[in-house]
């Protein structure tokens, strides 16, 4: 699953650069004067960060490194004193925890995503949409309470009164998927983005426009950061035309 | 080397291994102790959390205990390997030995799929899948000591036994076992504490459902995750008592006072 992770990281970040040869080429800097910042991320960004990352070392002179996880893992260790620089959510609601907490700065919406489910290769289980998950035999997993692709996922259940019961609530969209590539289970709902990078591990079936959740990524930076500058060129470089172009590469929408 | 030093390293030790502790027990909720461990949620892993390690001890047992004896009492080629085999879940990363066994007893594993297209039961998801991951954790833990237990005893009974005409069996269960007794009791304990405490291997294999695989240490990470701090701390007291007391029981009954 790790080792699936990794190579997704990387195979995403090459698919990502090679695509990314658009982009100005700005004051070339070296990995020794890049100033390095900690970005807590949502575990859906994983691919696409590493694009940002490769544009933002190159144009800002900011080394960023990820801790990527579930948002609402992610601002418990915030909350905790972890030593981030920036937090990008998958939710209002967890980015919400953290300005209630007044622990970062006024958050900007970066990205938007949508609902997909994942099924086994070829569908075998013929799922066409949401109220196919609710079939007797079909084992659906889910993300725990709290994360957010779990809980877009219940409110969406919850609206069309679809009686899904999972076989297992998992820590994240990454280990909710695994259980999916992994034969163990039948279906899970994760984001559009997820599926595009799981490549022929994993089928997608659409999830129709009028049941999406709205899904914005807002990304801020944390107060009690030692790289203001730093973090602050990140958090700009994130609504920027060239991380918006690998995002949108990665399968994300554009900000409303 | 001054003679201060090895008591200040000590020391710094026992804080080491002492201040965790004190930490846990700072931030617990105590006046609202009662009603975090009667919720619904924790109250339901706390009762799956006892039946599970419970099963898992049953399976430690009916598989370790007959381990446990040929190991000590047999000699056949390659007994060190099946030895070393045997107490290997004992220092393997239990989310490895969670993968390992989606690949023995998965639905597409070695065993598994054959399980599952023979009969359409899984472990994965199931409650039986998080007593299995639990035995596969704790069962070296009884192994150890039972194989211990069997070896140092003194054989004299039952070769007295032999001669007044006691056959295996009977020799087995009226002069062997009680002798071991003490010794598997304390290997029990700690199979049963092992399992209980189990989380890797369970929340990789079985999965993670209240009521079904969501044992204690998995609500407590999960409700840690989701920023509901006291009713994690409150289970984790329970685990943290629960331990202290196994330890606390085996030296005194056991293990004997140094």
């Amino acid at each position: 699953m790790r080792t699936g992770r990794l190579a997704l990281v990387s195979a995403v970040g090459l698919a990502l650069s090679s695509c990314g040869s658009a982009r100005p080429s700005a004051t070339p800097t070296t990995a020794a004067s890049a100033t390095a910042i900690d970005v807590f991320a949502a575990a859906s960004l994983t691919g696409a960060s590493t694009a940002a990352t490769t544009a933002l070392a190159a144009s800002a002179g900011v080394r960023a490194t990820y801790n990527f996880g579930g948002s609402n893992t992610l601002v418990t260790q915030i909350l905790q004193g972890a030593p981030a620089d920036v937090f990008a959510s998958a939710d209002r609601a967890n980015m919400g925890r953290l300005v209630a907490a007044g622990l970062v700065e006024t958050p900007v919406t970066f990205a938007r995503n949508r609902l997909e489910i994942a099924v086994a290769p070829g569908n075998p289980k013929h799922i066409a949409g949401p109220a196919d998950l609710a079939r007797r035999g079909v084992n659906v997993v889910m993300e725990a309470p709290g994360v957010p692709a779990g809980d877009y996922a219940r409110a969406l259940f919850g609206s069309e009164h679809l009686g899904v019961r999972p076989v297992s609530l998992e820590t994240d969209v990454k280990s909710a998927l695994a259980k999916v590539t992994s034969g163990e289970a039948d279906a899970t709902v994760v984001y559009a983005t997820d599926v595009a990078a799981a490549g022929a591990a994993t089928s997608g079936v659409p999830i129709a426009p009028a049941l999406q959740p709205d899904i914005t990524y807002p990304i801020a930076v944390v107060k009690a950061t030692r790289h203001r500058a730093a973090a602050e060129a990140f958090v700009r470089s994130a609504v920027s035309g060239a991380v918006q172009r690998d995002l949108e590469a990665a399968g994300f929408l554009p900000p409303r | 080397m001054p003679a201060a030093v090895p008591a200040v390293l000590a020391a710094a030790g026992v804080v080491f291994v002492g201040l965790p502790l004190v930490g846990l027990l700072e931030r617990v909720s105590w006046s609202s102790l009662g009603s975090e461990l009667s919720a619904h949620d924790a109250y339901v892993a706390l009762r799956l959390s006892l039946e599970t390690s419970l099963g898992a001890l049953a399976v430690a047992v009916a598989f370790g205990l007959p381990l446990a004896w040929v190991l000590a009492r047999r000699t056949f080629p390659g007994r060190a390997l099946v030895r070393a085999l045997v107490v290997l879940p004992m220092v393997l990363p239990p989310v490895v030995g969670g993968i390992a066994l989606l690949y023995a007893f998965g639905r597409r594993g070695l065993a598994g799929q054959l399980l599952y297209d023979l009969t359409g039961w899984r472990l994965v998801f199931n409650t039986s899948g998080a007593v299995l991951a639990e035995a596969f954790v704790s069962m070296p833990f009884l192994v150890v000591t039972a194989e211990a237990a069997f070896r140092s005893m003194d054989r004299r009974a039952e070769e007295a036994a032999a001669t007044l005409g006691a056959g295996p069996a009977y020799r087995f269960w009226r002069v062997t076992l009680p002798a071991v007794a003490p010794a598997l009791g304390a290997g029990a304990a700690l199979t049963w504490a092992r399992a209980l405490g189990e989380f890797g291997a369970t929340i990789t294999f079985a999965g993670n459902l209240p009521g079904v695989t969501q044992t204690s240490p998995l609500l407590i990470y999960l409700d840690i995750e989701s920023g509901h701090e006291t009713t994690a701390l409150a289970l984790s007291l329970v685990l943290l008592l629960v331990s202290l007391g196994v330890l606390v029981g085996l030296r005194q009954r056991w293990l004997g006072n140094p």
